[in-house]
């Protein structure tokens, strides 16, 4: 069962709560008087109130309660929406709410509809009259027991008193409303393909110590969160100004300063944007260690490569990175050694897993600290950009064009040509389109 | 194959007391026999040393889950608004559309964003690949089947991966031609005996990582379609999974049904840690510390009644958006657990809602077909 229906029957149960809950009052309907029932302004009012949120959220709150049938309007009962004004609407009854009746069944609509149509002939609007007939078709077999119930609800509602008839007869109509929409109207009540669930009731409610982490990385990259602060030059989907992903794409010859402070966070940061990357091979080969980062790379991968061209890859990291006597040896220690070549004898996906892992954590512990202290590193932080604002056009013609960037597809694709030197390179960039 | 549904059931004399009964297979000792149910309840039974009844052991390990939680509170613990009381307060944002995408005739189920940070995918009906930036639809593939629940790009941006009702993941490579019939390039790589929920690429285009109705997340190699690591763990449907930017990109989330979410090594296909949550309170978005090992903070508010169906952090980890069954979308400070804006640009349940790469801004799909874009 969705849960939601759990909260919400809560809110309509404390709507209903004698102290303090909804103020209800008889509503006149033609000439009849209709005991307990509410306007959709009292609703709202009292949304607001009870949970101390906007109007607006008030007004999407009561919509659904009224959509969901918790709620039925008396005076337009096909209009299921909460107007915030004088317009009537009471409680649904607990027999026909969604939790205790759904699905409807094929039987309770045959009967209600051949109730309408025996009450008053004609009565039966053009959905109804199909599904009618359409039922009568597939439950053929129970239409005698359908005509009787139908006749017998009708001879037992006419000795109600009017007013009860017709709050009666509203809250089925409403109740098959939501059940049976006429087409054209949103199925309330479609929840998507079946989902197993299962019911855990261990509560788990403890908290730690590592908090202060978490606060701290959530400062730390403030400045870098577009969303929360804004970025320099301006947001390419604020001003339709691209210059933003420009001046930040892998193959800038002079990064932002930002970028370049973020590559001090962390040294995932610093791998993880290729531009560091470069940069810190750069490093390393002045401290002729770049074989580090070269090994790391490879075993990257070997790692998320084919499962087919692991054999292959692995032979050439030995070739290169770990045979005695290697143009690019790399220094791991001789237990970590032993155990990686006599598991290459049968290569798989993490057999460079140990090795790995020495030469990263050697690298952040040794390499990436003294790269942060280094000349190489403090002169790009220097001579880093921190780029003008610019505000958003305020003229709607001065809009800028929109064009569509070159597909990724597209930039492998050219590598490729250009090995080749193809002709169709023209036709290649009409895949690229603007748009205004 | 993913399956852990079936029982196999055959009928016949059972191994231990020689009547003919509905059997069920099992190993002991490594030895496959055949026992009916009764007298696997009293082989489960015999397990029990002198003196001991089930209702003993039962009380014994309440006990220990007690001292468990003692030794838990000895830590000196705070709320995670408690230490973030001297961050500052952040003012009501004010989040606008930037830019719908409509071309979708169903509804949108599921979206991801390309490592161009422009670019990105998402899933009805049809699989539309579209320049998100220009609102510029650039292909669309129609699937055989109605639900398509998951859609991933990968990394390299060349490849994308979808499946759902028809309980595979198939991979399509992009092309350039815009008439080119994606269709025909198709390529099934992740079979599951019910409905994929959620795929993923792993770092590269060459693994993809797929969850699944049928209770099971895997692993796959996409070049060849092997299965390379089944995560069995979940009692009931996985809906969703994300992976952990972690040093040695190992392990991976994954929520379930059955109110878990589960963290898994990826390697070794082992859980490595569980999170549960108490039935009555499923409105609310949670936060869990991995290495503190539990729950950190709530995110509800009594006026929201329906679920969130998807959330996505904000670049920071300061503000998170989730998007609601009530069509709205709710963001939150995480810190300090407070609401800071809702939206109400949608006509029906948010399905899906996920930050760009760059963080420069959201995008939110929903049932009511269509994408929007939102940055501040």
């Amino acid at each position: 069962m969705s849960f939601y229906k759990i909260t919400m029957e809560r809110v309509i149960v404390s709507m209903q709560d004698p102290d303090m809950g909804m103020k209800m009052r008889n509503q006149r309907l033609l000439i009849t008087v209709i005991p307990h029932a509410m306007t959709g302004r009292d609703i709202v009012d009292w949304l607001i109130q009870k949970y101390t949120i906007t109007e607006e959220e008030a007004l999407h709150i009561g919509n659904f309660l009224v959509k969901y049938g918790y709620i039925y309007p008396l005076k337009e009962p096909r209009n299921l929406c909460l107007k915030q004004d004088e317009t009537p609407y009471r409680f649904q009854t607990p027999y026909y709410w969604t939790s205790t009746r759904w699905p409807a069944s094929e039987l309770d609509y045959a009967i209600y509809l051949a109730k309408k149509n025996i009450r008053k002939q004609g009565e039966l609007i053009e959905y109804e009259k199909e599904c009618y007939n359409a039922l009568h078709k597939r439950i053929n077999h129970t239409w005698d027991f359908v005509v009787m119930q139908a006749r017998e609800q009708l001879r037992a509602s006419k000795q109600r008193r009017k007013a009860d008839r017709i709050v009666l007869e509203c809250q089925e109509q409403a109740y098959w409303l939501i059940n049976r929409p006429p087409p054209g109207v949103m199925d309330i009540l479609e929840q998507g393909p079946d989902r197993r669930n299962v019911a855990n009731t261990r509560v788990q409610l403890v908290s730690g110590q590592m908090l202060a982490i978490f606060v701290k990385y959530c400062e730390q990259y403030q400045d870098h969160d577009p969303i929360m602060q804004g970025c320099l030059p301006s947001n390419p989907w604020i001003t339709d100004d691209i210059m933003y992903w420009n001046m930040n794409s892998e193959t800038v010859t002079m990064p932002t300063k930002l970028r370049v402070e973020r590559w001090s966070f962390s040294f995932m940061e610093l791998l993880n944007d290729p531009l560091g990357r470069k940069e810190l091979l750069t490093y390393l080969e002045k401290e002729f260690s770049a074989e580090n980062l070269c090994f790391w790379q490879a075993c990257e991968e070997v790692r998320h490569g084919e499962a087919s061209k692991i054999a292959a890859k692995v032979d050439e990291v030995y070739k290169q990175f770990l045979a005695p006597g290697a143009s690019r040896w790399v220094n791991i220690d001789s237990k970590t050694m032993e155990k990686t070549l006599e598991g290459i004898k049968h290569p798989h996906r993490f057999v460079l897993d140990d090795a790995q892992m020495h030469i990263y954590f050697l690298m952040k512990k040794d390499s990436y600290p003294r790269y942060l202290k280094s000349e190489l590193y403090k002169n790009l932080l220097a001579k880093a950009i921190v780029p003008q604002e610019t505000k958003k056009s305020v003229f709607p013609f001065m809009r800028r064009q929109r064009h569509s960037s070159p597909s990724p597809a597209l930039v492998t694709q050219t590598a490729e040509d250009n090995g080749k030197a193809k002709p169709s390179a023209a036709k290649a960039n009409a895949g690229t389109a603007s748009q205004i | 194959m993913c399956d852990q549904t079936f029982v196999a059931i055959t009928f016949g004399p059972c191994d231990s007391c020689s009547q003919n009964k509905p059997l069920m297979n099992i190993y002991l000792q490594n030895e496959p026999v055949n026992y009916c149910s009764l007298c696997v309840e009293l082989m489960a039974c015999q397990g029990l040393a002198k003196g001991e009844t089930v209702s003993t052991l039962r009380a014994e390990s309440e006990n220990l889950k007690a001292k468990l939680e003692e030794e838990r509170a000895k830590l000196h613990d705070v709320e995670l608004h408690q230490v973030a009381e001297k961050v500052e307060t952040l003012g009501q944002f004010v989040i606008k559309t930037r830019r719908t995408l409509k071309g979708h005739g169903n509804k949108v189920l599921c979206m991801d964003w390309c490592r161009d940070k422009r670019r990105m995918v998402s899933s009805s009906q049809v699989i539309m690949r579209s320049a998100a930036v220009c609102v510029l639809q650039e292909h669309a593939v129609t699937m055989p089947c109605t639900w398509v629940m998951a859609c991933a790009y990968a990394p390299s941006g060349c490849v994308i991966a979808c499946g759902g009702l028809d309980n595979k993941c198939s991979v399509y490579p992009l092309s350039l031609d815009k008439n080119e019939n994606l269709a025909a390039k198709k390529k099934s790589v992740a079979m599951h005996t019910n409905y994929l929920s959620a795929c993923s690429f792993t770092n590269s285009d060459m693994q993809l990582l797929t969850s699944s109705g049928d209770g099971t997340c895997a692993l796959w190699d996409v070049e060849s379609g092997q299965l390379l690591q089944s995560f069995h763990g979940h009692s009931a449907d996985v809906l969703s999974l994300d992976l952990a930017p972690s040093e040695t990109g190992n392990t991976f989330v994954s929520g379930g049904c059955d109110k878990k979410a589960n963290v898994w090594d990826m390697r070794s296909g082992q859980n490595i840690q569980s999170f549960e949550t108490h039935e009555s309170d499923i409105n609310s978005c949670r936060l869990y510390d991995l290495r503190a090992d539990r729950e950190v903070a709530i995110y509800s508010k009594e006026s929201i009644i329906f679920g969130a169906s998807s959330v996505d952090f904000s670049l920071s980890g300061r503000l998170l958006f989730a998007g609601y069954n009530d069509y709205n979308i709710n963001v939150w400070d995480v810190l300090k657990g407070t609401r800071v804006a809702i939206l109400f640009g949608h006509e029906n349940r948010v399905s899906t809602v996920r930050v760009s790469p760059d963080g420069t801004a959201f995008c939110s799909g929903s049932w009511d077909n269509t994408l929007d874009f939102n940055p501040v």
